[in-house]
Formats: C-alpha cells, sequence, structure tokens
C-alpha cells in the first residue's frame, strides 16, 4: 500500500465537504476518483496534500502519517499534484516552470549561487537537462522558452504534469487533467498517464469523462456529498446501482454505454 | 463629446482650490493634452515598434565603461546627484528581492535603510568604528531587522502585508525620532566620518563615486547571480502563485524569510553609504514617502527586472534634479505617473521576454 | 482625569469611525484597500474652510450663523463625494481585473496626487478654521466637555445610525450588501454592480467629509498632510473592528480612539502615533478578522 486514508473529514464552516472517508491505493495502479460536482473530490486533494488542513482523520503516505504535514513538506515526501484550474507561473518561461519541480530533488543555496562553483554549476545543468526531459515526456519540448501564459490551454496542463512530474514523486495526483481537452488531446494524455504508471508511479486522477476513466483506471472511488458510497473496479462500478442512483438523470447514459 | 464632458467636471471639481480661472485654465490644458494624445497615438499608433535585438552583454559593458568616465564628463555637482543615484540603486535592488521577486508588498522597506544608516552612524561616531569595520556590523543589524520583522509579517498576505509593513516603517521612524538619547531625536546626528581605504579618505566626491559604483557593481552581480539560480526561482514562483510553489516542494515561509533579510541587507549597505556620504542622518531622511519612491522605481522599470530597477532609479532621481523647475511638481506628477502606469503598463519599462 | 481621557477620546474616535466606515464599505465591495480615502477626508476638512470662507465673504455668516455652518456641511459633503466618486472612475474602475495589488499602488498614487495637489493650490502652511463658533463649555462630575465635543460625538453617533438604515432599509442599501457577498450572484439578479460601487465611495466619502469638517473644526488648524496619519488610523480602526463589517468599523474607531487617548495621558504621549500601528499589527497577528468580524476559510 502506498497510501491509506481514514476517517478523513474537512468541514468548511457548517459544510461537510468530505466525511469520514477512508481508503487503500495499492502501489503502480491508475486510480479514479468520480463524482458529481461539488462532491468534494478536489477537496479530497487539498486534504492529501496539505493545501488545507484536515478537520479529522489520518492519511499515511508509504506508512508515515503527513496528516497535519505542510504541503512542501508532502511534496518531498514524494506526493505530488496538478491543479483543477490551471496555476502555473504565468510569467515564467516553460522551461523555468518545470525546473522549479526540481527545488525539492536539489540543494544548492544562496552562496554557491554568488560564488558559482563547479558543484553549483554542475547541479545547475543537472535540473536544466532533467527539466527537458519532462518537457519532451509530456511533449511540450518546442515551448520551452515561451511564457507559460501563452501557452494553449491544453499545453498549460501538460505543462503542470510536467511540472509535477519533475518533483519526481511516488504518487501523482491528477485534478481533471482531460477537462477542456478535445477529443485527440484527451487520447494523447491517456497514453501519457498509462506510460507514467509503466514508469512504476502510482496516478489518482479525478474525471468526469466517462471513457477516460473507464479506459484507465485499474482501481475507481465514487464520492457524493463528501460521502465514498463505493468502491471497485470499472465492471463493478459500472454495475452498482448505488453509483447509477447518485448519477441518475445526469451521467447514465454514459456511465452504461 | 463624454470625455469632454468628463474634464469640464474634474476642472468643476478642482475650483474651490484652484478658483474659477485655475479650473478655467486647467479645463483647457486638459483638453489641450488629451487632444495632443489623441493626435500622437493617431500618428504613432500606425508605425509598429521595431523589435530592436538589443544585445544585453554589450549594451550593459557600454553602460558600465560610461559609468567610469562620467565623473569626467560631468560638474561636481552632478557627480553628488550620480552618487545618490547610485545609493538609490542599491537601495531598489534590495526592495526589488522583496517586492519585485518575490511579490511581497513590502511599504515599510525605507525602515531598514534608516536602521543602516544609524547603525553606521552610531557605530562611527559612538563607538569610534571605522567605516570598515562597522560595515559588517551594520549589514548584521539589518538583515536581523528583516528577519525580525519576517515573523508577523508572513503570516499575512497581499495588501495586509503592505499595511502591516508600512505600520513597521512608522515605528521604526518614530523611534528614531523619539529615542533622543541615543538617536538625539529629529536633530539627528552629525559629523559621521568619511571611510577610509589604505589610510586614505575618501572625502573627494569623485573617489566616493568610484566607492559607490563599485558596491553598486557587486550588488547588481550578486543579485543577477542569485536571480537565476534555484533560490532565485523560488522566490519567483512565491510571487506568480504561492499554494502552487508549496506543491513544487517551496518552503515558502523559508524563502520569505531569506528575502526578507537579503532584501534589508542591500538597504542596510545603502544606509550606510547614505550615512557616510551625508556626514548625517535624521529621521525625516526615512519617511514612508521614501519606501514609497524606492518602491515606484521598480515599478516604473518593471517588477523583478534588474536593467529595470537600474532605469527606475536613474529616471526618478535624475528627472527632477535636471528639470529643476519641475521640482515643486515632482511628487504631483509621482502619484499621476502611478496610476497611469498601473493603468497602461503594469509590468513597467522594461520586461523580460 | 480618566473620565476626561474618556471623553476626548471618544471625540477623536467618533471622527476615527466616520473615516473607518468609508475603508470598510469600499473594502466590503472591492476587497481594496483605498488608500487615497485619508486624503478625502483631508480634502473635506479643507473644503470646509473654503466654503465658510466663501459664505462669510458673501455674508451669510454674519446673517446667519446656523444657516452658514449648515450650507458649508452640505457643500463640503457634496463636493467631496464627487471627489470620491472621480477618483473611482479614474484610477480604480480600469484596475477591477487587475491583479490585487496594482489597485493597491494606483490608489497611492492618488493619494500623492491629491496630497501635493491640495499643497501646491492652498499651500503648505497650515490653514486656520474661521473662528467664528462660540465655544461653551460644560461642567460635569469633574469632566470639561465643550460644546463641539458633543456636537462631535453626537453627530457621528447620528450619521452611524443614518448608515445603518441606509444598509439595512433601503433598497441602494440592500444592493450593496448583496454585491459584498457575492458580486456574480447580485449582477445576475439585475443589480447594476457599477452604480452600487459609484454609491458606495459617494457615501464613504460623504462621510469622511463630515469628518474632516468637525476635525477642522475641532482642532482650529488643517495641513495637506492630515491625510495620511488619520487615514492610516482609520484604517486601523476598520480592521480593529473587522473589515468589511460596518458596525465593526463604528466600534473600532470609537476603541481606536480610547486606546489613544488613555495611552497618551497614562503611557507617553510622544509615541502616540505609533499606538494605532502596533494595535494594527497585533490585531492582524492575533485575530485578523477583527473584533466583530467573521472568521472564514481562505479558498485555496
Ligand atoms: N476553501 C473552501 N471554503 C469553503 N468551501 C469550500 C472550499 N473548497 C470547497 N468548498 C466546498 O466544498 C464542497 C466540495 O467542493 P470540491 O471542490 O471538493 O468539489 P469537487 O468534487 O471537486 O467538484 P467539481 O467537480 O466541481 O470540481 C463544495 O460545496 C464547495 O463549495
Ligand atoms: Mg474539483
Amino acid at each position: 500500500m502506498i497510501l491509506e486514508v481514514r476517517d478523513l473529514t474537512k468541514i468548511f464552516g457548517g459544510l461537510k465537504a468530505i466525511e469520514e472517508i477512508s481508503f487503500k491505493v495499492k502501489r503502480g495502479i491508475i486510480l479514479s476518483i468520480i463524482g458529481p460536482n461539488g462532491a468534494g473530490k478536489t477537496t479530497l486533494f487539498n486534504c492529501l496534500t496539505g493545501v488545507l488542513p484536515s478537520t479529522k482523520g489520518h492519511v499515511l503516505f508509504e506508512d508515515e502519517d503527513i496528516t497535519q504535514r505542510r504541503p512542501y513538506e508532502i511534496t518531498e515526501k514524494g506526493i505530488a499534484r496538478t491543479f483543477q484550474n490551471i496555476r502555473v507561473f504565468n510569467s515564467m518561461t516553460v522551461l523555468e516552470n518545470v525546473m522549479i519541480g526540481q527545488h525539492s530533488r536539489s540543494r544548492e543555496g544562496l552562496l554557491t549561487a554568488v560564488l558559482g562553483t563547479k558543484k553549483f554549476q554542475r547541479e545547475e545543468d543537472e535540473i536544466r537537462s532533467k527539466a527537458l526531459e519532462y518537457l519532451e515526456f509530456t511533449g511540450i519540448q518546442d515551448y520551452a522558452a515561451t511564457l507559460a501564459e501563452n501557452l494553449p490551454y491544453g499545453d498549460q496542463k501538460r505543462l503542470e504534469i510536467a511540472r509535477a512530474l519533475a518533483t519526481e514523486p511516488e504518487l501523482l495526483l491528477l485534478d481533471e487533467p482531460a477537462a477542456g481537452m478535445n477529443p485527440q488531446e484527451t487520447m494523447a494524455l491517456m497514453e501519457l498517464i498509462k506510460k507514467i504508471r509503466e514508469w512504476g508511479k502510482t496516478v489518482i486522477i479525478i474525471e468526469h469523462d466517462m471513457k477516460v476513466v473507464m479506459g484507465i483506471s485499474d482501481w475507481i472511488i465514487v464520492l457524493d456529498h463528501g460521502v465514498k458510497i463505493a468502491e471497485g473496479t470499472p465492471n463493478e462500478i459500472q454495475n452498482n446501482p448505488y453509483v447509477i442512483e447518485a448519477y441518475l438523470g445526469k451521467e447514465e447514459v454514459d456511465l452504461l454505454s | 463629446m463624454k470625455k469632454v464632458l468628463f474634464m469640464f467636471w474634474c476642472a468643476l471639481l478642482s475650483m474651490p482650490f484652484m478658483g474659477i480661472k485655475g479650473g478655467a485654465y486647467l479645463f483647457v490644458g486638459i483638453c489641450v493634452s488629451y487632444g495632443v494624445y489623441v493626435l500622437l497615438a493617431h500618428l504613432f499608433g500606425k508605425i509598429k515598434k521595431p523589435a530592436i535585438p538589443v544585445n544585453t552583454k554589450l549594451l550593459s559593458t557600454a553602460f558600465i565603461a560610461f559609468a567610469f568616465i562620467l565623473p569626467f564628463l560631468i560638474k561636481d555637482y552632478y557627480t553628488d546627484v550620480a552618487i545618490l543615484v547610485c545609493i538609490y540603486i542599491i537601495l531598489a535592488l534590495g526592495v526589488n528581492i522583496v517586492v519585485g521577486f518575490s511579490g511581497l508588498l513590502h511599504l515599510g522597506f525605507a525602515a531598514f535603510y534608516g536602521i543602516g544608516a544609524y547603525s553606521n552612524a552610531l557605530l562611527t561616531t559612538h563607538f569610534g568604528l571605522g567605516f570598515w569595520s562597522a560595515l559588517p556590523l551594520t549589514l548584521l543589524f539589518t538583515s536581523m531587522a528583516g528577519l525580525l520583522l519576517a515573523f508577523p509579517a508572513l503570516r499575512l498576505k497581499g495588501d495586509y502585508l503592505a499595511i502591516v509593513t508600512l505600520g513597521f516603517g512608522e515605528i521604526i521612524r518614530l523611534v528614531l525620532n523619539n529615542w533622543d538619547s541615543v538617536t538625539r531625536g529629529p536633530n539627528g546626528i552629525s559629523n559621521i566620518p568619511s571611510p577610509f581605504i589604505l589610510g586614505f579618505e575618501i572625502s573627494n566626491l569623485m573617489y566616493y563615486y568610484y566607492l559607490v559604483l563599485g558596491f553598486v557593481l557587486i550588488a547588481a552581480f550578486i543579485v543577477k547571480r542569485v536571480y537565476h539560480s534555484r533560490t532565485g526561482r523560488a522566490w519567483l514562483s512565491i510571487r506568480e502563485d504561492e499554494t502552487a510553489a508549496e506543491a513544487m516542494g517551496i518552503n515558502t515561509r523559508k524563502y520569505k524569510f531569506m528575502a526578507l533579510s537579503f532584501g534589508a541587507f542591500w538597504a542596510g549597505l545603502a544606509g550606510a553609504l547614505f550615512a557616510s556620504k551625508m556626514h548625517f542622518v535624521s529621521p525625516e531622511s526615512f519617511s514612508f514617502m521614501e519606501s514609497v519612491f524606492v518602491v515606484c522605481m521598480i515599478i516604473l522599470g518593471g517588477l523583478g527586472s534588474i536593467p529595470g530597477v537600474i532605469l527606475g532609479s536613474l529616471i526618478l532621481v535624475l528627472l527632477p534634479e535636471v528639470l529643476r523647475d519641475f521640482q515643486l511638481y515632482r511628487m504631483l506628477a509621482l502619484g499621476v505617473g502611478l496610476v497611469l502606469m498601473m493603468i497602461f503598463r503594469p509590468q513597467g519599462l522594461i520586461r523580460k521576454n | 482625569m480618566f473620565l476626561q481621557q474618556i471623553i476626548n477620546g471618544l471625540t477623536v474616535g467618533g471622527v476615527y469611525a466616520l473615516i473607518a466606515l468609508g475603508y470598510t464599505l469600499v473594502y466590503g465591495i472591492l476587497e481594496l484597500i483605498n488608500f487615497a480615502h485619508g486624503e478625502i477626508y483631508m480634502i473635506g476638512a479643507y473644503l470646509g474652510i473654503i466654503f465658510l470662507g466663501i459664505f462669510t465673504a458673501a455674508g451669510l455668516t454674519q446673517y446667519s450663523l446656523f444657516l452658514s455652518l449648515f450650507l458649508t456641511f452640505v457643500m463640503s459633503v457634496i463636493v467631496c463625494s464627487a471627489y470620491g466618486f472621480t477618483v473611482e472612475k479614474l484610477a480604480y474602475k480600469p484596475l477591477r481585473n487587475a491583479p490585487r495589488l496594482n489597485p493597491l499602488i494606483s490608489a497611492i498614487g492618488v493619494s500623492i496626487f491629491l496630497q501635493n495637489y491640495v499643497m501646491l493650490t492652498q499651500g503648505a502652511t497650515d490653514k486656520v478654521f474661521p473662528h467664528v463658533i462660540p465655544v461653551t463649555t460644560v461642567e460635569f462630575l469633574n469632566v470639561t466637555m465643550t460644546s463641539l465635543q458633543i456636537f462631535i460625538i453626537i453627530a457621528s453617533l447620528l450619521l452611524m445610525a443614518g448608515l445603518h438604515l441606509f444598509i439595512m432599509k433601503t433598497k441602494t442599501g440592500k444592493a450593496m450588501r448583496a454585491v459584498a457577498q457575492d458580486k456574480t450572484m447580485a449582477s445576475l439578479l439585475g443589480i447594476n454592480i457599477d452604480r452600487i460601487i459609484s454609491v458606495t465611495f459617494i457615501v464613504g466619502s460623504g462621510l469622511a467629509a463630515v469628518a474632516g469638517l468637525m476635525v477642522a473644526m475641532y482642532y482650529g488648524l488643517v495641513n495637506y498632510s492630515i491625510g495620511y496619519i488619520a487615514g492610516i488610523k482609520a484604517f486601523t480602526a476598520a480592521v480593529l473592528g473587522g473589515i468589511g463589517s460596518i458596525p465593526g468599523a463604528m466600534v473600532g474607531g470609537l476603541v481606536l480612539g480610547l486606546i489613544e487617548s488613555l495611552g497618551a495621558s497614562y503611557l507617553s504621549s510622544e509615541y502616540k502615533d505609533a499606538y494605532a500601528f502596533i494595535v494594527l499589527i497585533l490585531i492582524l497577528l492575533v485575530k485578523p478578522t477583527g473584533l466583530l468580524g467573521k472568521s472564514g476559510e481562505n479558498r485555496p
């Protein structure tokens, strides 16, 4: 088990955004989290990555309790994420964006930078070449010198993935990576995610597009109104009466097709 | 027509203050300048600005060379101004680390400038240290002050941070003003000695100019190096998006601390140079307006850009000196300039890429 | 002694509260610290002197002091509100969708401009408020109150009550609250956001004008630089009470006035101006939502 979540709860004022959610994640799988709008999926990510403090419950990553850790510590331990509403570093170049991802995997500080030591230079070169690798992997290497804000939408989403990969995570959390993409882009994205799994990394993905979810998931968790209503393989989920009810009238057709 | 009416409205508003005649002049004045603006915009709007490929290396070499021969070309009075420009560049480089790189709008930087100046003044006059032996202590004090302020300030965001740093700046100024037994209050401290190099007193304007120019070059070199390093990137990412920066594994709190104390370090250096240049310090040199003035420099030049900082300091210090009659209207223009800048060119005169 | 300081504190506090309301109203709707608001108050004080001067020159004051003062108040409020309205249109409206710090910098620009505009047109020296109001004092339990102090305390309380009614009862007031709650929702409901923002600036500036005039009468002197420090203090008052909250601004203003006058007499009067900053910093660190502010989760 790479991740274990126990009774995780987040309350905003009076609103229970997620309530006593528990699940375990096997290493090396693609796990999808689905659920209608406002179900608490993004909030779950925020609590896992420390962006929001959880109200109750525990998160164990590689058997270590990371519940109240700061987000940067959690990233250092090996969880990376993307954001639902893109948060690239707008006025920096695409390459610089990905180089920042390497932050926690490098050491050199202020003094060696000022002196321009050999060690500093070497590390800097390494950061750059690794960043270029991740750009190539996500297919946006041609934009390396472009400002991130000038990238097309779909490529900004890829940039977020490249940047997250650059933190060298064991567990990657993707919040609606396919949203706003056209079918071809979505296909390419699915291939990309599968490749990440082939690297031995674990991926948790929030997605509304059922074709994507059913196509790539090894395991699916369904949230509704902050509660986990089902989990299982794609096949089990498709036939689960509770799930169908939760989606009734909305995405029923999608689900069953 | 609506625009003319609006101008008329503004003129009408000014009448209680400027009288009926003044208001009328103002109306004619803004109408004419607006007309000229429209005309010029019409004339130049069609000409596409050619993208001039600037060789930054060549340009900066030329600029430095020019800075070196400058004192031979100008009168003493202007050497004096040039020294002031240099001191402001160092100060602005420090502010730029905090405001420009890290995006923390700090409105109390004059406090660090003041702490630097007063440390130098007190260490040299009270304790009999020389400039050079006082300098490390001065820099230590100001960096520590930067760290100290960082504790409360870093829990706040955006405009709240701006107001708290402003309050901090004012408290320091009030302390300088009222702690008579140490700072001699509003009378200030005089007889601050000049620096010595190898037993040689740097009292002559030209020599002092070369001293501060040396410091400017060192400061610009170091800041540039840091900008292009892991630390610099971490600062920029905090400016761009703090949450995303944390998610990238950056300890944003630590880097804000670093930015504040590193920025304060340069302000301290600027303060020390200012004190030993003037041989006198008093609280009024470190007012809120001074903080705003420096922030204006980096906004004018372009937030985060090192050549921008230099350009901004040059313009804001030189302009009022060159246009002497303009002196009176300097602050008026600064105010209007800030508003126009925010509306029409928030990224500043120089912008990377 | 103690009671005397309370009275003095309440007088100044009432003025802070009136200015603080302007900050809070604008912040509630635009999330902007209207840095130029202190200058608007300063302009109000100058307008009072200018209009009273005009009325005196026209012989109105000699004819009826009450009428003259009343007209001075009315004219100052109108012109000052026009200033607030115009500043918003020129310097803030174009920046409504810009990053959050840009309008703040623009506001600082406006503040510098207005200060120097008044200095250049009215001179850098203090202006004296014409001595037309006869001052009577009331002795009560060893406490001396001037008629002006009583007037200021009562007038501020009345204005605050009036504002409260305006916000709670009128259609425009309700629309203002709706916009402060949720701009998108409000515009979907057919509320004209631009108009509401303008009204907010007009109301805030009007209150600041009254505050300015009363201070001019109270101290007898005004200067182009009074806006900055008063602005900061009123902002502190707004934060103290909980920025965005109207009762908060009122309470904050009065509390700050008391802290200052008690601090000046029992601790040290040299650092009188520093108390506001210290209170501001402490409150932001300990309870950023202020005394009466609502706490809410920050969205990430
Ligand atoms: N920072 C916050 N403060 C207050 N309420 C919040 C916050 N973040 C989320 N919520 C609320 O929590 C609930 C769950 O939101 P969340 O964003 O987790 O849903 P989601 O499943 O990601 O929905 P979507 O599919 O639309 O992205 C919603 O009702 C939302 O309004
Ligand atoms: Mg979501």
